[in-house]
């Protein structure tokens, strides 16, 4: 069986079968694939005896839950006020400058993703950023070379690609 | 409980029980609100807006047809504040609207461009959103087109996918200005699990979701004098065609349509009633087929029910759905592509005429019709068994092309040899239709007597309900059929795909214990179809099933092995029900398709 | 009102929470009635969005008559300019947690939930951490009341009470027709109270010293303390806890760095305050200035003479065209509407007079969208191009 076939599986036992329990089932598969499949959806759709489409229309009104293939390191820096007015534009260059692909992009060996995100509830500590679930702030085009070179070494460190 | 309140409408005092929409309240003293996302067949949604209203008192507007009326409201409809509000909202959707109206299929009848024209929408100064937006047209479907750009989102078509037909094809996805109704994946229609039945159709206010036409097609064909085209009308089609010409819903219009089909220039005009009374010979027996190899036989390769297979739309439904049980369905295939069928061949060979120079057109309450005869199994002739499908609608729009002033026609009957019914046939246009007519057949095929119902109207079956049920007692069967004698027939009837759905189910988990099922995936039947003309309720699917049911009483012959042309087919061509021929011609299989 | 009225900051929210196992004991002993009385004289308002009395709410789905009722902290923090609900729950968790209890206990659930945005996944290990901790002493105490945390996934409107309800339900996060209220019709169409982070902390701290001591802070109207989240040009940026009733003024002066040109106050669906209008500008649920606004209040967000409001009301309008559920036209449509339109104003495609048009139509937006998110974009969108018209021409 396909290991996300098995994984949706195990969210629903986990979470249930009621639609209700969607959401944290999406969340589940993101948590792992970074993105829902068309196959996952379908799958998911199944489990829940529900319409794919439906599970389509649920989960693109989620900016988290995406549904195009991302890297395995999803990038997602804010544009909202705060941080556009502390100088996120910047940010975003630099990112985009040292990995070598635009906003909305994956890097050729699916390790980055680079997205933008509203207000991520960081503006005293504007720029912020989140890479997956952590939180980056204070940002400055220095600041966040050293982070993704830190992800890139820990990468060449041997650290297990999912995709 | 006894809840009435008095609530004020413009100045006038109004009684009305509690819980009463404004909307509804209005209408009570001839006040009319325009709608738009508000449909009576439907839930509430209140996302237009158009239908804002103001209560006196509060600074916001309200959507009439999503508030309750509470005591001692007093509500303006016609406010200066009201009618700015409603300007703007006609304005704001006419913006993100491809308004390029004369060259729209709904022309004419589009709910958008009658309020832009009530209120005199004349200005455009908002900027057009249109060449922002990436609107695509999906044209892949033989049924169906989707026009993004002409869509409001006021989520009609959703609803109805979900609640009328527990199908969910369409949903609505993405948010804010991404904002649209779509597919799974966004995907052609032709590619999900759409079932073609075109309730979509029926309930869009705009042109964004509308047949695919193949009217210029057909007037071809009418050209060409080396082509034979021969026309077939379903029986819905004579109740509803008027409302697309002017009359009130439940006008019978049998004789003129066919005197207007006639001047249009089709060189045969027949009846599909002719092919439903066929149906009914051959599904008939097949049920008694099935029952005697369950019953008697044991066959374990057949189970009851046996379900009908005349609805298109129902077909596909359970060709997706329920892939795993597509053995309960009748191998008949629809009155249609039995008629199709027997056009290029029973029909030629008589009037020796090549099938090749044959131009089989038929006149659909539904648009699923269209798919069906786009399927590759339908070429049991050796040809194309139909070339053209057109709705109700599409028939109207050719008489109105045709110039024909439809009140001064005389009535005219059906060509012969396919063109003869019986009221078996006509209410086969209803839900609830060919149960009756199966029942009226198959009794007197068992017992030798008129099924037990008064003037032969099986009343238990017809009705408005999503799911009835019916059962027929066999007593003192005919020597052959004795294997059945004391048996309780239990019949049942679904309409709407999401009764069929719930039937489905109850069949599935053995719930149940029918016998015979009918389904027809529209709401009220195929009176009720894809195809017919807009707009629809369940008032005017109320007159037109009238008018179904006012047709069979009229009819001289009302049981289907009475027709004689019936017979005669049997007799010239078919030999018997279930022979080899008619298994050829009239009989089908079906595809697991899955989601 | 007041007037001179000093900026006073209080230390209720962040103090002490070792006390909330006491807390709750204590107000499970005590009649529902009382609790509700002490919620209403303390005149606590929601603290998320439209200032609701908190006191009324919970009688409200008190009175309701169901066997199952829901509780529901609302942590979907996601105004522009709000971060201190992310605070609240990393300081303080045990003071929503045992708020969300005396509620449950107040109206009859036994289900309480805990919506968290999927900005602030991160916090929810700590968070399982102390509802663990919590149950178990609910348990103890023999309380039949269990929380979980319902993760949100990225969608602005979730915050809106009925479309957070919605997007529980699995479906997309689109508000829905009110009336039916949540206090009788919310999650899964059942009683509901739903209130925000800090409105429970807020109630903890009256469950726990009583109605005056919140009851004395503020001004009439605006009773109790407020967290406001402090950020924009400001040399002291964070989150800080300040009476109701304060004056702009006072505020800038504290917070300002001495070139404030303008506050936006509630965030991106709040007021824009130019400096000719801080003497007169206090903030509290009283007049047009609320302080707070929907989903989550208390952002405070400074301009100095370097910004352009041009700048800062696209920036709002992107977010809020890409933040709108869709569904209704007044907010779908006029919110790309305002966008394209200020852009066309200033590129010189439409005349100034065109603004006029937009103002227009935010006003029939306010008065016509379905939910909180359509009807306040009027707010930021009139007060900035009323206020800085120029700017947005030139």
């Amino acid at each position: 069986m396909n290991t996300v076939t098995e994984l949706i599986k195990n969210l629903a036992d986990q979470h249930g079968r009621q639609r209700n329990n969607l959401l944290p089932i999406l969340q589940g598969v993101v948590e792992q694939e970074k993105y829902l499949s068309e196959f996952s959806m379908k799958a998911i759709a199944k489990e829940l005896d529900m319409s794919a489409a439906e599970v389509f229309g649920t989960a693109t009104f989620y900016s988290f839950l995406e549904h195009k293939k991302m890297g395995r390191y999803i990038i997602r820096i804010c544009k909202t006020i705060s941080c556009s007015m502390k100088g996120s534009n910047q940010v975003l260059l630099a990112i985009e400058d040292m990995l070598k692909i635009s906003l909305g992009e994956t890097t050729t060996d699916g390790t980055f993703s680079i997205l933008q995100t509203n207000c991520l509830g960081f503006c005293h500590q504007a720029p912020a950023m989140l890479i997956n679930n952590e939180v980056y702030t204070d940002l400055t085009p220095e600041k966040v070379r050293e982070i993704l070179s830190m992800y890139i070494n820990k990468i060449k460190e041997g650290a297990p690609n999912e995709n | 409980m006894e809840s009435k309140i008095k609530i004020k409408i413009n100045g006038e005092t109004v009684e009305v029980e509690k819980g009463t929409s404004m909307l509804e309240a209005a209408k009570q003293v001839g006040v009319i609100i325009p709608t738009l996302c508000y449909h009576k067949d439907l839930c509430v949604a209140g996302n237009c807006r158009v239908c804002v209203i103001e209560v006196v008192g509060q600074k916001r507007l309200s959507p009439a047809c999503a508030t309750p009326c509470e005591d001692g409201f007093e509500i303006l409809t016609n406010s200066l504040k009201v009618r700015n509000s409603r300007k703007y909202i006609l304005e704001l959707l006419l913006s993100e609207h491809n308004a390029d109206c004369t060259r729209c299929y709904k022309n004419g009848n589009c709910e958008l461009q009658r309020l832009a024209s009530e209120y005199k929408i004349m200005e455009q100064d908002f900027i057009r959103l249109v060449p922002f937006k990436n609107y695509t047209i999906d044209k892949f479907s033989p049924s169906i087109i989707k026009d993004d750009s002409k869509c409001i989102r006021c989520q009609r078509c959703v609803r109805t996918c979900a609640e009328l037909q527990g199908v969910n094809a369409l949903a609505v996805a993405f948010k804010g200005d991404q904002m649209k109704i779509t597919t799974f994946f966004e995907k052609a229609l032709n590619d999900v699990i759409c079932t073609n039945c075109g309730q979509c159709i029926n309930h869009c206010p705009t042109g964004a979701l509308v047949e695919r036409n193949y009217i210029e097609e057909v007037w071809d064909a009418i050209a060409d004098k080396t082509k034979h085209v021969v026309v077939q009308t379903a029986p819905a089609v004579r109740v509803g065609l008027g409302e697309e010409l002017g009359f009130e819903p439940g006008t019978r219009l049998t004789g003129k349509m066919v005197s207007a089909l006639k001047h249009l220039g089709f060189d045969a005009v027949m009846d599909t009633d002719f092919t439903a009374d066929l149906t009914i010979m051959e599904e008939g027996t097949e049920l008694l087929t099935r029952l005697k190899k369950v019953l008697v036989d044991h066959d374990p390769n057949v189970r009851l029910p046996m379900a009908t297979s005349c609805s298109p739309g129902w077909i596909k439904f359970i060709e997706h759905l329920y892939p795993e049980h597509l053995d309960i369905l009748s191998s008949c295939k629809s009155p249609q592509q039995m008629f199709g069928a027997l056009v290029k061949t029973y029909y030629a060979q008589a009037r020796k005429i090549n099938p090749d120079k044959i131009i089989s057109v038929s006149i659909m309450p539904c648009t699923a019709k269209k798919f069906e005869a786009n399927r590759p199994e339908m070429h049991d002739s050796g040809y194309r068994d139909v070339d053209y499908v057109l709705t109700t609608r599409e028939l109207a729009i050719m008489i109105k092309q045709a110039g024909i002033d439809f009140n001064r026609l005389e009535d005219m009957h059906f060509d012969r040899l396919m063109g003869e019914s019986t009221g078996a046939g006509v209410i086969f246009g209803s839900t609830g239709g060919v149960m009756e007519a199966a029942l009226r057949t198959v009794y007197e095929i068992v017992t030798g007597r008129e099924v037990p119902f008064e003037k032969l109207n099986i009343i238990p079956v017809r009705g408005t309900e999503g799911i009835r049920e019916v059962s027929v007692k066999i007593e003192n069967p005919l020597k052959e059929w004795a294997f059945l004698d004391g048996i309780e027939l239990n019949c049942a009837v679904a309409h709407g795909l999401v009764n069929a759905k719930k039937v489905m189910n109850s069949i599935i988990s053995g719930q149940t214990n029918y016998h015979f099922v009918e389904f027809m995936a529209c709401p009220g039947g195929c009176l009720g179809g894809g195809g017919q003309p807009i707009p629809t309720s369940p008032e005017i699917r109320q007159k037109r099933a009238e008018a179904i049911y006012a047709e069979d009483a009229g009819m001289p012959l009302r049981k289907s092995h009475l027709n004689p042309e019936i017979i005669k087919i049997y007799k010239d061509f078919l030999g018997e029900p279930l022979s080899e021929k008619s298994h050829h011609l009239l009989h089908t299989k079906y595809v697991k398709r899955g989601m | 009102m007041k007037t001179n009225f000093q900026l006073k900051k209080v230390d209720f929210i962040f103090n002490n929470e070792n006390d909330w196992e006491e807390v709750l004991s204590k107000n499970l002993n005590r009649s529902r009635q009382d609790i509700i009385n002490e919620l209403i004289s303390s005149e606590l308002k929601g603290r998320g969005g439209a200032g609701f009395p908190t006191g009324l709410k919970w009688k409200l789905s008190a009175d309701a008559n169901d066997e199952t009722k829901y509780v529901i902290c609302n942590a979907d923090e996601g105004e522009p300019g709000t971060f201190k609900d992310r605070e609240i729950l990393s300081k303080v968790p045990f003071k929503v947690l045992t708020a969300m209890a005396i509620c449950a206990y107040v109206i009859g659930a036994k289900e309480g939930y805990i919506y968290l945005r999927g900005e602030y996944f991160f916090l929810q290990p700590e968070i399982n951490n102390a509802i663990n901790e919590f149950e178990y002493y609910c348990k103890e105490i023999n309380f039949d009341f269990s929380i979980k945390i319902f993760m949100g996934s990225g969608a602005y409107i979730c915050g809106e009470e009925t479309a957070l309800f919605e997007s529980m339900e699995g479906k997309r996060g689109e508000p829905r027709n009110k009336p039916p209220y949540p206090s009788s019709y919310g999650y899964m169409g059942k009683p509901t109270v739903i209130n925000n982070v800090e409105t429970m902390a807020h109630a903890y701290t009256i469950c726990n010293y009583g109605a005056k001591r919140f009851y004395d802070l503020g001004v009439q109207y605006s009773r109790g303390s407020k967290l406001y989240s402090v950020s924009g040009d400001t040399p002291k940026p964070g989150i800080y806890e300040l009476e109701l009733g304060m004056s702009l003024s006072d505020f800038v002066d504290e917070f300002g760095d001495g070139d404030t040109k303008a506050v936006q106050v509630g965030g991106a669906s709040g007021f824009l305050v130019p400096r000719k209008k801080f003497n007169e500008t206090t903030i509290g649920y009283q007049g047009k200035l609320t302080g707070i606004s929907l989903p989550t209040g208390g952002s405070m967000m400074l301009f100095n003479s370097s910004r352009s409001m041009y700048n800062v009301l696209d920036n709002y309008l992107v977010f809020f065209h890409e933040e709108s559920c869709g569904q209704c036209t007044p907010c779908r449509v006029g919110c790309q509407q305002l966008l394209k339109g200020i852009k066309s104003v200033k590129n010189g495609q439409k005349n100034a007079q065109y603004l006029d048009k937009l103002l227009q139509l935010a006003e029939t937006m306010q008065f016509t969208a379905k939910c909180g998110l359509g009807q306040s974009v009027a707010n930021s969108f009139s007060s900035i191009v009323e206020n800085f018209r120029e700017e947005m021409i030139y």
